[in-house]
């Protein structure tokens, strides 16, 4: 157990969690800021979460001293749960593309049967 | 990863022992144990258990579908049918099965080990199991749910009937499933043997840990989208219902995130046996074990990119159906990588056919008729036509049933006299087998033939033009049945007799081999030393337990 | 995930007979707790995946919701926990270093911050159902506003909730630890089940991380 002893000390938490509380200080800062579109201010606030929780994960669960499995695993689940939103996501966003063409096919199907007109039909009154 | 400890010696607290597992401490204290054989052992008899239960649904669902219209019960019992039989099969049947079941038992064995990672939790997994069965069985019991196993929302939401309690049971199970996975990932990682590196486990092993990597990553996913639905029932949140804005589809996304990497957590042990039976009963080294070894992640990792198959015609995008075909066909490959594999690892063996080996024949051939089959599913254009009708459900019981449980049967006889130092009845087992193999070809063969001719699935009526077919499977429904009976005959009576089994009946070479049947509660007096690989066929026998001979 | 004996206070009377060595039980209870973590973030992370899913549907949805949300009190919420993480590892590295005292101070630290966390949380809590913000059927909300906010706000209620219940938990197994710290069951050679809670609430920490952005701060 002693070789896991912990090489960083008391200094380096002090030090993460002063980044930490800076960082949301920046973080509730730009949600005041408006930076063009609403997925600027999303990217941004995500961003800035990752590098706390980067923070967190390295130091203080020691990720960084640690067996690289734990690493593996906790990067490997974020990976699977980026898989698990972005193939709904392409759904979502690749959905109404398909309709209005599919309207439209049908309107134009639809059109020259009610233009043509009958013009053998009044000989057989 | 230098987990490898080597001290070989290791002194604990009860290692004197030499009294088997089976006969080590009172009745009652198996409730408590915490050794992974006796909790193995528990979750065989429950899977059992709940196998009868499943089945005598699905003799029922078969024998209503003897003729068009009423035949046994009305639309809304058969509706309930249906659903218990699969809600029970793939929850409490299939998916611990292998796993819990023989997975528990026969793991730390093979490593060479005297447990697994985590014993106190594999005792809350066994028991967690039994409290969600428990609920399932009370919903079963207060009327029933009718919405499928899939309970595919806006009905799911919406219906009378113990809907959530159904839910919340295999919300339970779910737990159970991911301590499961949990445990047997430290286990494989940090408890082998000293000399037994990752290309010398036995490929049952990697078969087993590319499950837990499964069920670690996507049960938990399950379990959000049963808690979505609940609270959908509890509070009208209204995620999936479209007249609050809700997608429907969105739930079907988040059911199939983990169902259908469950397929996988269902097929990859199954993989795992036949891999272990083959090369044993073929006395033969296997051929290609790091394409199987790797193969087995590949399919873990894969499955988790193709459950979109599930919704060609679900109102998802077309961009995206054509992305989930495409990956569909690459989880083929490993699959095949596996098949082929087994075949040449037989080729030039001593073949044995022994009841193992005629489950783990039977499932090179249903595996290769559902695996196939899969391919023809997930090809979008093709499944427009398919989906929802009984050719999907001709699929997934070739897959569920013809290769994962044809698999547990493998395991199961394969395994028989190193749990209870007993062996059954080889005729009788031939017998069984033979009744297994044509009750089930008979039962579901007709129903690709009904499917592409455009019967649905999960109807209870049908135009008179499909009676015949409906009536060749329910018939084969019998002879499988029959079959199971015989099956549980024989496994029982073999309980009565003397526990004279050998140590190595098929003369294996894996560490599992190298205990008595049935091995002491520590399974080993000292923790072994690996000396050979797990298929080392080709050379003499050089045991790695002291007294122990192939 | 922990390892314990039947009450003796020698070191090496927590070892499992299944393992070798201290090492090797240690290492892989962390493995486990970590495997144990991955499963929590696929089950929280479904729920964000939601979220974030109902979000693109329904931009204007989810900022009319978002204004309901006090920004300074979802602050303060995460510099309770953050604050908290620090004295829970603080803990942690007290008990690996044989200081007792240290150890359950820090702890009760812990405690008190997610104790504080939770009183913010009722405050809000009570201050959404006085104005009719509820889940699902029961959202009454006369503001005006689009109708999708109420799934907006059932999702809020959903993920807040569930990690309200995992903050409540951990300040179970927290109070666990520190009548076993004070009891003198941790020392250089053994203090795993502080390391592993102490992993357990630093996820509950994560977690709020990613919340309080995606919840309270986008305009």
């Amino acid at each position: 157990m002693s070789e896991h002893a912990h090489s960083s000390g008391a200094r380096v938490y002090v030090l993460t969690l002063v980044a930490l509380l800076i960082l949301t200080g920046i973080t509730v800062g730009a949600s005041y800021i408006n930076f063009g579109s609403a997925s600027a201010n999303i990217i941004i606030a995500i961003a800035i979460a990752t590098v706390k929780v980067s923070l967190v994960a390295l130091f203080f669960m020691h990720l960084r001293h640690d067996n690289p499995l734990n690493a593996i695993i906790f990067i490997s689940s974020l990976i699977f749960l980026g898989i698990f939103l972005a193939f709904p996501l392409i759904d979502i966003q690749s959905r109404e593309k398909v309709i209005p063409n599919g309207l439209r096919v049908r309107e134009q199907v639809a059109a020259p049967k009610q233009a043509a007109p009958v013009p053998a039909a009044p000989a057989h009154h | 990863m230098a987990d490898i400890v080597a001290t070989p010696k290791s002194h604990g607290h009860g290692d004197h022992h030499d009294v088997d597992y089976l006969h080590d401490g009172s009745l009652l204290s198996w409730l408590t144990t915490v050794d992974h054989k006796k909790l193995g052992v528990m979750y065989l008899w429950s899977v059992f258990f709940m196998f009868f239960l499943g089945g005598v649904f699905a003799l029922l669902v078969r024998l209503e579908l003897m003729n068009p219209g009423q035949t046994i019960m009305t639309a809304e019992q058969y509706n309930k049918a249906f659903t218990l039989h699969g809600a029970i099969m793939v929850f409490l049947v299939i998916i611990p099965s292998i796993p819990a079941a023989l997975g528990n038992f026969a793991l730390p064995l093979m490593l060479g080990a005297k447990d697994v990672a985590f014993p106190r939790l594999n005792l809350l997994s066994f028991w967690i199991y039994v409290t969600g069965a428990i609920i399932a069985t009370v919903a079963m019991l207060t009327g029933g749910v009718d919405t499928g196993w899939t309970f595919y929302t806006p009905y799911s939401t919406t219906a009378d009937g113990p809907v959530a309690l159904m839910t919340f049971a295999a919300f339970v199970l779910g737990f159970s499933s991911i301590l499961t996975g949990v445990n047997f990932v430290a286990t494989v990682h940090k408890l082998r043997a000293p000399g037994m590196g990752w290309f010398k486990m036995p490929l049952f092993v990697w078969g087993i840990y590319a499950t837990a990597i499964i069920q670690i990553l996507a049960t938990p996913v399950l379990a959000i989208t049963l808690l979505l639905l609940i609270f959908e029932r509890l509070f009208g949140v209204g995620v999936f219902d479209p007249k609050l804005g809700g997608d429907p589809v969105l739930f079907q996304h988040f059911f199939w995130f983990y169902s259908h990497p469950a397929v996988y957590i269902m097929i990859l042990p199954g993989m795992a046996i036949i891999s272990e039976v083959i090369p044993a009963m073929s006395q033969k080294v296997f051929f290609g074990y790091k394409a199987t070894a790797f193969s087995s992640v590949a399919i873990a990792i894969v499955s988790f990119v193709v459950w979109g198959h599930h919704m060609f015609t679900s109102g998802q995008s077309q961009l995206a159906g054509a992305i989930f075909s495409f990956l569909t066909f690459l989880v083929g490959i490993p699959s095949a990588i596996k098949v082929f594999n087994w075949i040449t690892t037989m080729y030039k063996g001593s073949i044995s056919l022994a009841a193992p080996m005629l489950y783990a024949l039977m499932f090179l051939i249903l595996f290769g008729i559902g695996g196939l089959t899969g391919i023809f599913l997930g090809t979008m254009s093709v499944d427009i036509h398919l989906h929802d009708t009984y050719f999907v459900v001709a699929h997934f019981h070739y897959v569920m049933m013809g290769s994962t449980l044809i698999a547990f049967l493998a395991g199961v006889h394969f395994w028989w006299p190193k749990m209870f130092g007993r062996m059954y009845n080889e005729r009788a087992a031939q017998i069984a087998a033979f009744f297994v193999f044509i009750g089930f070809n008979t039962t579901f063969l007709p129903q690709f033939l009904l499917g592409s001719r455009g019967m649905p699935r999960r109807y209870y009526d049908y135009l008179p033009e499909f009676t015949f077919l409906h009536q060749v499977s329910t018939v084969g429904s019998w002879l499988l049945g029959l079959g199971f009976v015989i099956m549980a005959g024989y496994l029982f009576a073999s309980l009565r007799k003397k526990m004279d089994a050998p140590s190595n009946p098929w003369h294996a070479r894996t560490l599992d081999w190298q205990t008595s049947s049935p091995p002491i509660t520590h399974n080993f007096h000292e923790i072994p030393v690996l000396k050979q690989g797990p298929y080392d066929y080709f050379k003499p026998f050089e045991p790695s337990v002291e007294g122990y001979h192939e | 995930m922990s390892s314990e004996s039947h009450g003796h206070a020698a070191e090496h009377a927590f070892r499992q007979h299944h393992f070798v060595n201290s090492e090797q039980q240690f290492d892989t209870s962390k493995l486990g707790m970590w495997l144990f973590l991955a499963t929590e973030i696929l089950m929280f992370g479904g729920l964000f995946v939601g979220f974030g899913l109902m979000q693109a549907n329904y931009p204007e949805a989810w900022v009319a919701g978002h204004h309901h949300l006090d920004r300074i009190m979802g602050s303060i919420n995460t510099v309770f926990l953050l604050c908290s993480s620090f004295t829970m590892v603080m803990a942690v590295h007290a008990s690996s270093t044989n200081q007792k005292s240290k150890t359950v101070l820090n702890l009760l630290a812990t405690l008190a911050f997610a104790g504080g966390f939770m009183v913010i949380k009722y405050f809000e809590y009570s201050h959404k159902f006085h104005e009719g913000i509820l889940p699902g059927r029961y959202f009454s909300y006369a503001g005006g506003g689009p109708p999708e906010q109420a799934m907006f706000f059932g999702f809020y209620f959903a993920m807040t909730g569930i990690h309200g219940i995992h903050v409540l938990v951990g300040m179970i197994l927290i109070t666990w630890i520190l009548i076993r710290a004070q009891r003198g069951d941790f020392s250089s050679a053994y203090y795993t089940p502080v390391d592993l809670v102490g992993l357990y609430w630093h996820l509950v920490d994560l977690i709020w991380i990613y919340l309080f952005p995606l919840l309270y701060l986008v305009s």
